[in-house]
């Protein structure tokens, strides 16, 4: 089970007596506080969520022969729906390509470091965290753009594999789908590294001293024991990677090139200079149903139901 | 095939005597600070069931833990039969442990747990030997439960038969009982005895409960300081401690300062405090100078003050009762002596005359042979438990 369900209420019983009608008094006073506890958080997410939210579904159903200047009429338009996975499957394709790309890279960076920090770090354990999230205290903004220093046309990293002939002379890393999974890559790798470090370092380590006594290898210990114990953080560290990568649109616009347009350059495009709000709420609400049934189908996959 | 039979492990060494004791030489293990285990030499004897007993931090968990293999030794070797395994991995050696919280995988069932060690070995009949190995511990039908679903005495058998189905050459157990309450504890005390009678496998078993060890075990180590106090039977570390550690942390003891002045055939004369008392030479740890003399409670009768008593008797005049504790079963004294110190005695509850008072002038004397002498030169209260030790 990966959610712990909370104590049942005491059940009230009619003949129970006086002890009973206490703790009936009692259950009342707590749960109240819970309501209470609910409400600005409640309050907080219809405000900025499901009134927004209403708007986008309903944005995406307007008349699309409508424009800003004309108006725009609710005529329960499915078809902007069908028109934008049309004209825009490659850059939905694509999103979902380069994110899980990134997923993939991120785990595979993440997970040693994630181990490293558990396990092996010691007394330099903060240090090391402090140093994952030490990216954050710079504007993703100026992260990215300094990526495109990093492999800009004349920067070392270029000519060097141009020198030892990884790439060809005239052979380029900006404006690339490599630019732009590498940003995606590096942006969201604390995201990864910081659930999978939570979940390591939990594992009790006399589990893994008695894989080992179990006769399983290191390695067999590892895959039998400690990988499936951190498969929580693996879901987790996943599912926030994916999500931002796929409907990320910086990293696209200042590494890669329109070739490399990601589904969110669309969406912002349609937006903010084609003014079609009905096609960019359409687009929008296709990305987030695939990235929800995705995240549907991944987690019954993984199995975290079975997780403790 | 039973678990009781080991005849694959023995047909893959050589015919070396046929033994497979477990030979501990010059065992240190040193840690930046402290030697928590100093140069200990033991032998364990195949199919025996051994307590490794003493207080928390005397080295007896380090101990297990080099045998296992989770501890290097600092110096030393580790031997099972003429296998040195010194430096074997944990899971190079044939031995398995019983983790003192258990240690249980959480992510598999206990029918997983209970296979693990199989799998990894790549054994056949994983099937049948689960189902076996749980019907011994009775958790049959039990096997698909995870372990935070049973209570803490099922995790335990459920640790028990994930270390057994292994047949291991030595079955570490490391305070396995610690986290049971009493009753259930109790009870598990003679069923790992059954178990153990029934798989005739080698039990090493960690422990600081003196009861549990002598309860359960053929022979006990007591280790103080890293160091082992003596080793022997249950009985005869009981009755004739060859340390003042050992009297006091095996049962209680009285130790009463004296000096030995004289030899009467095969006993020792003792005085003590002017009283003249006699003691059996082959129980005595010294025979000359300072002495403890140690008897214990159970061993010490009162009579009233001035009563005659037999020949052979060691005798103590002029106690003062000072405190009366009725038990039921028995009543526990304490007896302050003239000297000032306060001397325990139990009494069986037989009726054979009433409860002394507080206050009571009484004597107290034993036996002959049911005294011990100890060198004056270690602490009298050396294992002493105390309130919040162990």
């Amino acid at each position: 089970m990966a959610v712990q369900s909370p104590p049942a209420p005491p059940v009230k019983t009619p003949d129970a007596g006086p002890p009973a009608a206490v703790q009936v008094d009692d259950g009342r006073k707590r749960s109240w506080t819970g309501y209470w506890l609910l409400l600005p958080g409640a309050v907080w997410l219809g405000v900025f969520f499901v009134v927004p939210f209403y708007s986008l579904v309903a944005t995406s159903l307007f008349d699309e022969a409508g424009s800003v200047l004309a108006g725009y009429e609710m005529t329960w338009s499915i078809n902007n729906y069908a028109t934008a996975v049309a004209d825009y499957s490659d850059e939905l394709l694509r999103s979902f390509i380069y994110a899980g790309i990134a997923t993939m890279l991120c785990l595979l960076l993440g997970y040693p470091l994630a181990y490293a920090i558990a396990f092996k770090a010691g007394r330099w354990k903060n240090l090391m965290l402090v140093l994952v999230i030490a990216p954050f205290f710079t504007s993703f903004l100026i992260r990215t753009l300094s990526w495109q220093l990093l492999l800009g046309d004349n920067s070392p990293i270029v000519s060097t594999m141009q020198a030892i002939g990884l790439l060809a002379d005239d052979g380029r890393l900006l404006a690339t789908g490599f630019a732009v999974v590498a940003g995606l890559t590096y942006n969201f790798l604390p995201f990864m590294v910081l659930p999978l470090y939570a979940s390591l370092e939990k594992i009790d380590h006399r589990l893994i001293e008695a894989a080992g006594d179990l006769y399983a290898s290191p390695i067999r210990g590892f895959a039998k024991v400690t990988l499936p114990l951190s498969m929580a953080g693996v879901v987790a560290g996943t599912l926030l990677t994916f999500i931002p990568a796929a409907g990320d649109y910086i990293n696209a616009q200042l590494l890669g090139s329109p070739n490399t347009r990601m589904v969110g350059n669309v969406i912002q495009d349609l937006f903010t200079d084609a003014g079609d709000y009905p096609m960019a709420a359409s687009l929008s609400m296709i990305l987030m149903i695939l990235i929800v049934a995705m995240v549907f189908f991944y987690v019954r996959k993984a199995g975290t139901e079975d997780l403790v | 095939m039973t678990v009781t039979d080991t005849s694959d492990t023995e047909a893959d060494t050589p015919a070396s005597g046929g033994t497979r004791d477990l030979r501990l030489e010059s065992l240190t293990k040193e840690f930046a600070t402290f030697t928590a285990v100093d140069d200990i030499d033991l032998v364990v004897a195949q199919g025996s069931f051994f307590a490794l007993l003493g207080p928390s931090g005397c080295g007896k968990t380090t101990t297990l833990r080099m045998v296992a293999g989770l501890e290097r030794p600092t110096a030393g070797r580790i031997l099972l039969g003429d296998l040195d395994v010194t430096t074997l991995k944990p899971y190079q050696r044939p031995v398995n442990t019983v983790f003192q919280s258990y240690a249980l995988f959480p992510h598999l069932t206990v029918f997983e747990n209970v296979a693990f060690g199989m799998r990894r070995q790549g054994k056949k009949d994983v099937d049948a030997e689960v189902d076996k190995m749980c019907e011994l511990v009775e958790l049959g039908g039990q096997t698909a439960k995870k372990p935070a679903q049973m209570s803490g005495g099922q995790q335990q058998r459920v640790a028990l038969a994930r270390a057994l189905i292994n047949k291991p050459e030595v079955l570490l157990l490391d305070e396995p009982l610690g986290a049971l309450d009493l009753k259930l504890r109790r009870q598990m005390q003679v069923e790992l005895k059954r178990i153990q009678l029934e798989v005739g496998l080698t039990f090493v078993h960690v422990t600081h409960d003196q009861e549990e060890a002598m309860t359960m075990a053929d022979t006990i180590a007591v280790m103080n300081k890293g160091v082992i106090e003596q080793i022997g039977p249950p009985s005869e570390l009981y009755e004739n401690p060859r340390t003042t550690f050992v009297a006091n942390f095996l049962g209680q003891s009285n130790l009463i300062g004296g000096e030995v002045t004289d030899r009467d055939g095969a006993d020792l004369v003792v005085d003590v405090h002017g009283n003249r008392l006699g003691a059996e030479r082959e129980r005595a740890g010294t025979d000359s100078g300072r002495v403890w003399v140690g008897v214990r409670p159970e061993k010490v009768s009162m009579s009233a003050a001035g009563d005659e008593h037999g020949d052979g008797v060691n005798c103590l005049p002029g106690g003062t009762v000072s405190d009366v504790s009725f038990i039921g079963v028995s009543t526990l004294y304490l007896v302050r002596m003239p000297w000032d110190q306060e001397l325990t005695v139990f009494e069986q509850n037989t009726g054979a005359r009433a409860l002394f008072e507080p206050g009571a002038a009484v004597d107290l004397h034993w036996q002959r042979g049911h005294a011990f002498l100890l060198d004056a030169d270690q602490d009298a209260s050396a294992g002493v438990e105390t309130v919040d030790g162990r």
